[in-house]
């Protein structure tokens, strides 16, 4: 493994995508190859590179929301069942992100936080990792169908297209307000979740659903804030780029605002109790004041840490975290009771 | 002695790769059949 591990990094059989040409397809050497590896095909890609593609980190966050969905909500499901509903938004979201790397290998290639991803860094074929993301993609929409059921299959494809499509390959790469739209991507694992058991569409999961709608454009802008020259580098329209950082930080505000009496509907609605609602309030109060420390903050002419705006995006990841457990520990409680 | 890199037995490497692939392919479809016995039990019960 440190074998290969060392090859790939040096780069000796590395096909970096040419910029411009990713979109079509294309592929091409842009640079002479190392001999004696040079007279060689390429090296298969790597089944840890199949893994990557799948954006593990960011699966941990949908499984989490996935399986605080499914626990939250009224009734009973065989654990089996349940397994199987958490793996198919699992695999459903990993298919979607495949995609996702797919068709933005060349925008990736040209930032230095995605830059060394399996596509951009030359370790697997495009043609690959298309069928990889349509593969796992159609494995979990059909997994879903026969073994939870069909409503929440139906929903799990409309989140991958929405995603893969919608957000990708549309949205993206045409607005500023591309985070909004797709932030409702990542919403889809609680309301699937909720469907698993239920096995319909109600208030609470439609609920939790706007709650990561509304959470995601201050979670992403605050970190498009201090990478915004990556994105700005590879023309992708981020808001901080386009509209510029004041109009950036007045838009992190107002969803925060918005956000704060979004979280504590399900308490006022009865759909959960007393755990969550001081949970939320709490949270999303906090929440609430690093946004007005990042929206009212103007940047310092040089040597700015970005801080405030880094402290956000780290609590922000929390706060979806503690607010999912909430809701879950108000369940148990009221179980319990 | 040279300070260039070390020579690589490239058709170890792809089969070497290659093997990992195979046995993770193969897990995941053992997996796939557990996970479809186990909801086929588990719809059986219900």
């Amino acid at each position: 493994m440190a074998l290969a591990g060392g090859m790939r990094a040096s780069g000796a059989y590395a096909l970096p995508l040419q910029r411009g040409e990713g979109a079509q397809g294309g592929w091409a050497m842009s640079a002479p190859l190392h001999a004696p590896a040079a007279a060689a095909a390429p090296l298969p890609a790597d089944w840890r590179d199949f893994f990557a593609l799948t954006k593990p980190r960011v699966m941990t966050l949908v499984i989490f929301t996935g399986l605080c969905g499914l626990l939250a909500a009224p009734g009973h499901v065989h654990p089996v069942i349940a397994f199987t509903a958490i793996l198919c938004i699992a695999v459903g979201a990993g298919g979607a992100a495949a995609l996702n790397q797919w068709w933005e290998a060349d925008i990736d290639a040209g930032m230095k936080r995605t830059a060394k991803r399996p596509l951009p860094a030359g370790r697997m074929h495009r043609d690959s990792a298309r069928d990889f993301g349509v593969g796992l993609s159609f494995a979990a929409v059909i997994t879903m169908g026969l073994g939870v059921n069909w409503l929440c299959a139906a929903i799990l494809a409309v989140s991958i297209v929405y995603y893969a499509v919608l957000y990708t390959i549309w949205l993206k790469p045409r607005t500023p307000q591309n985070i909004v739209i797709g932030g409702g991507a990542g919403a889809f694992p609680p309301l699937i979740g909720w469907v698993a058991v239920t096995g319909h569409v109600t208030l609470m999961p439609v609920l939790l659903f706007a709650l990561i709608f509304m959470w995601t454009p201050p979670h992403f802008w605050s970190l498009a804030l201090f990478v915004q020259t990556d994105y700005a580098k590879v023309g992708i329209p981020m808001l901080p780029v386009v509209a510029g950082e004041p109009a950036t930080r007045r838009q992190i505000l107002i969803y925060s605002i918005l956000l704060l009496p979004l979280s504590l509907v399900p308490w006022w609605i009865g759909g959960a109790g007393a755990i969550y609602g001081w949970s939320a309030a709490v949270l999303s109060g906090l929440f609430l004041a690093l946004a007005v420390r990042v929206g009212l903050r103007r940047r310092a002419p040089e040597d700015d840490s970005m801080k405030p705006e880094k402290q956000m995006f780290a609590y922000s990841v929390l706060y979806l975290f503690v607010i999912f457990a909430a809701l879950v520990a108000d369940r148990i409680w009221a179980g319990w009771k | 002695m040279s300070d260039g890199p070390e020579p690589v037995d490239i058709a170890a490497e792809r089969r070497r790769i290659i093997a990992a692939r195979n046995k993770v392919l193969a897990l995941v479809l053992l997996g796939f059949v557990v996970l479809f016995f186990a909801i086929t039990i588990a719809k059986m019960q219900h």
